[in-house]
């Protein structure tokens, strides 16, 4: 198995390249609302959701995949099959 | 190595895929029956496709050395409509008994919605009657968390299901705690844009160890890349991990699943399997 220093090296382009991705995707939006129309309100909420995905990412601790996931589903309710009357 | 794709959709895929899979050692895999792109009119055009499954795929893929095992059910977005449904799981009987039909699959949730909830429902009683094994689609995106707690809900609320034979496949990072730990089989889907990387697929078996745990590419109509699997067994191989594990994920975990089954007669190919035999 690598170490931690291997993994990242390995993976550090890779990363690079995302980030990349992620920051000229904004961009583009910007650039986009700039010289046409704002964002309306369903685009403006997604818009917000990657500004706290990102937070996520900047958070401590592990499990940022499982809590990005999280973030992004549908809540879950425990009694459902009542709510459902199945 | 040989390798077993436990979920991939041959009638949407190329004789030239089951040439490509065979050359990348595939040497079994089971289809279970889905949506076909749009919705079906009629029973009888399931009854067709079950037809394709039971007997056409696995004469195609037995050209290529490749043995085929099939799941039978109307999936869950044509479970929206109820009443076609309960034409459908009536007519499953008919081809139940056919020698590659593992069992009931892939049955599950995509909107989760009442009437997906109650045919997903009468599939566990049709399973249960037929002492079938079940394969389990979980839906996609943000559904997926809510959808996949509904089904464990459903599942674990029938004490006539017993958890080791069945499979609950499209797991994520937020879900395959949950489905590992109240002792179903889960299964990683390696699929482009909606589902799971192989990268983030050995993240979850260096977290979970691989007990239990399978991968399979979904291969289908869509985006989808049948040969996904030996991306993961050579994302496995680059971090370094034992040949040991890597092929009890591929090929051994799917065998003792699969081996529920009475249908499934699997012959490795070291035991003198021959193609089109
Ligand atoms: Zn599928």
């Amino acid at each position: 198995m690598h170490t931690a220093s291997q993994i990242l090296e390995n993976e550090f382009l890779e990363v690079r390249a995302k980030l990349l991705e992620v920051a000229a995707t904004l961009d583009r939006v910007d650039r986009s609302a700039a010289e046409s129309a704002p964002l309306d309100a369903g685009a403006q909420s997604s818009r917000d959701r990657i500004d706290a995905a990102i937070q996520i990412l900047l958070d401590e601790g592990s499990g940022r995949a499982e809590r990005l996931q999280r973030f992004f589903s549908r809540e879950y309710e425990k009694d459902w099959r009542r709510e459902m009357e199945i | 190595m040989d390798y077993i794709d436990p979920h991939i959709h041959m009638v949407s895929r190329t004789t030239d895929d089951y040439a490509t899979l065979a050359r990348m050692g595939c040497v079994a895999m089971s289809e279970p029956a889905f949506w076909a792109g749009f919705d079906r009119g009629s029973a009888d055009g399931f009854r067709d496709y079950f037809r394709q499954l039971t007997e056409v795929e696995p004469k195609r893929a037995a050209q290529f050395g490749i043995q085929h095992f099939t799941w039978l059910c109307i999936n869950a977005k044509e479970a929206e409509n109820v009443s076609l449904s309960r034409d459908v799981i009536a007519m499953i009987p008919e081809f139940i008994h056919c020698k590659n039909v593992l069992g009931i699959g892939e049955i599950g949730l995509n909107k989760n919605t009442k009437n997906e909830a109650t045919v997903f429902l009468e599939h566990l009683d049709l399973a249960v009657k037929f002492e079938q094994q079940i394969l389990i689609h979980t839906p996609h995106l943000e559904d997926k968390y809510q959808g996949t707690r509904m089904i464990l809900d459903m599942l674990c609320d029938d004490s006539r299901i017993d958890r080791t034979r069945v499979l609950v496949d499209h797991v994520e990072e937020h879900t395959v705690d949950e489905v590992l730990g109240r002792g179903f089989w889960a299964g990683m889907t390696l699929y482009p844009v909606t589902k799971c990387t192989p990268a983030r697929a050995v993240d979850m078996i260096e977290r979970f160890g691989g007990e239990k745990l399978l991968a399979n590419s979904a291969g289908d109509w869509g985006p989808s890349k049948p040969t996904a699997v030996p991306d993961l067994i050579f994302e496995m191989r680059r971090r370094g991990h034992p040949e040991s594990l890597i092929r009890k994920v591929v090929y051994e975990n799917p065998i003792e699943f699969f081996s529920q089954s009475p249908n499934f007669s699997f012959t490795p190919r070291d035991n003198g399997f021959n193609p089109a035999s």
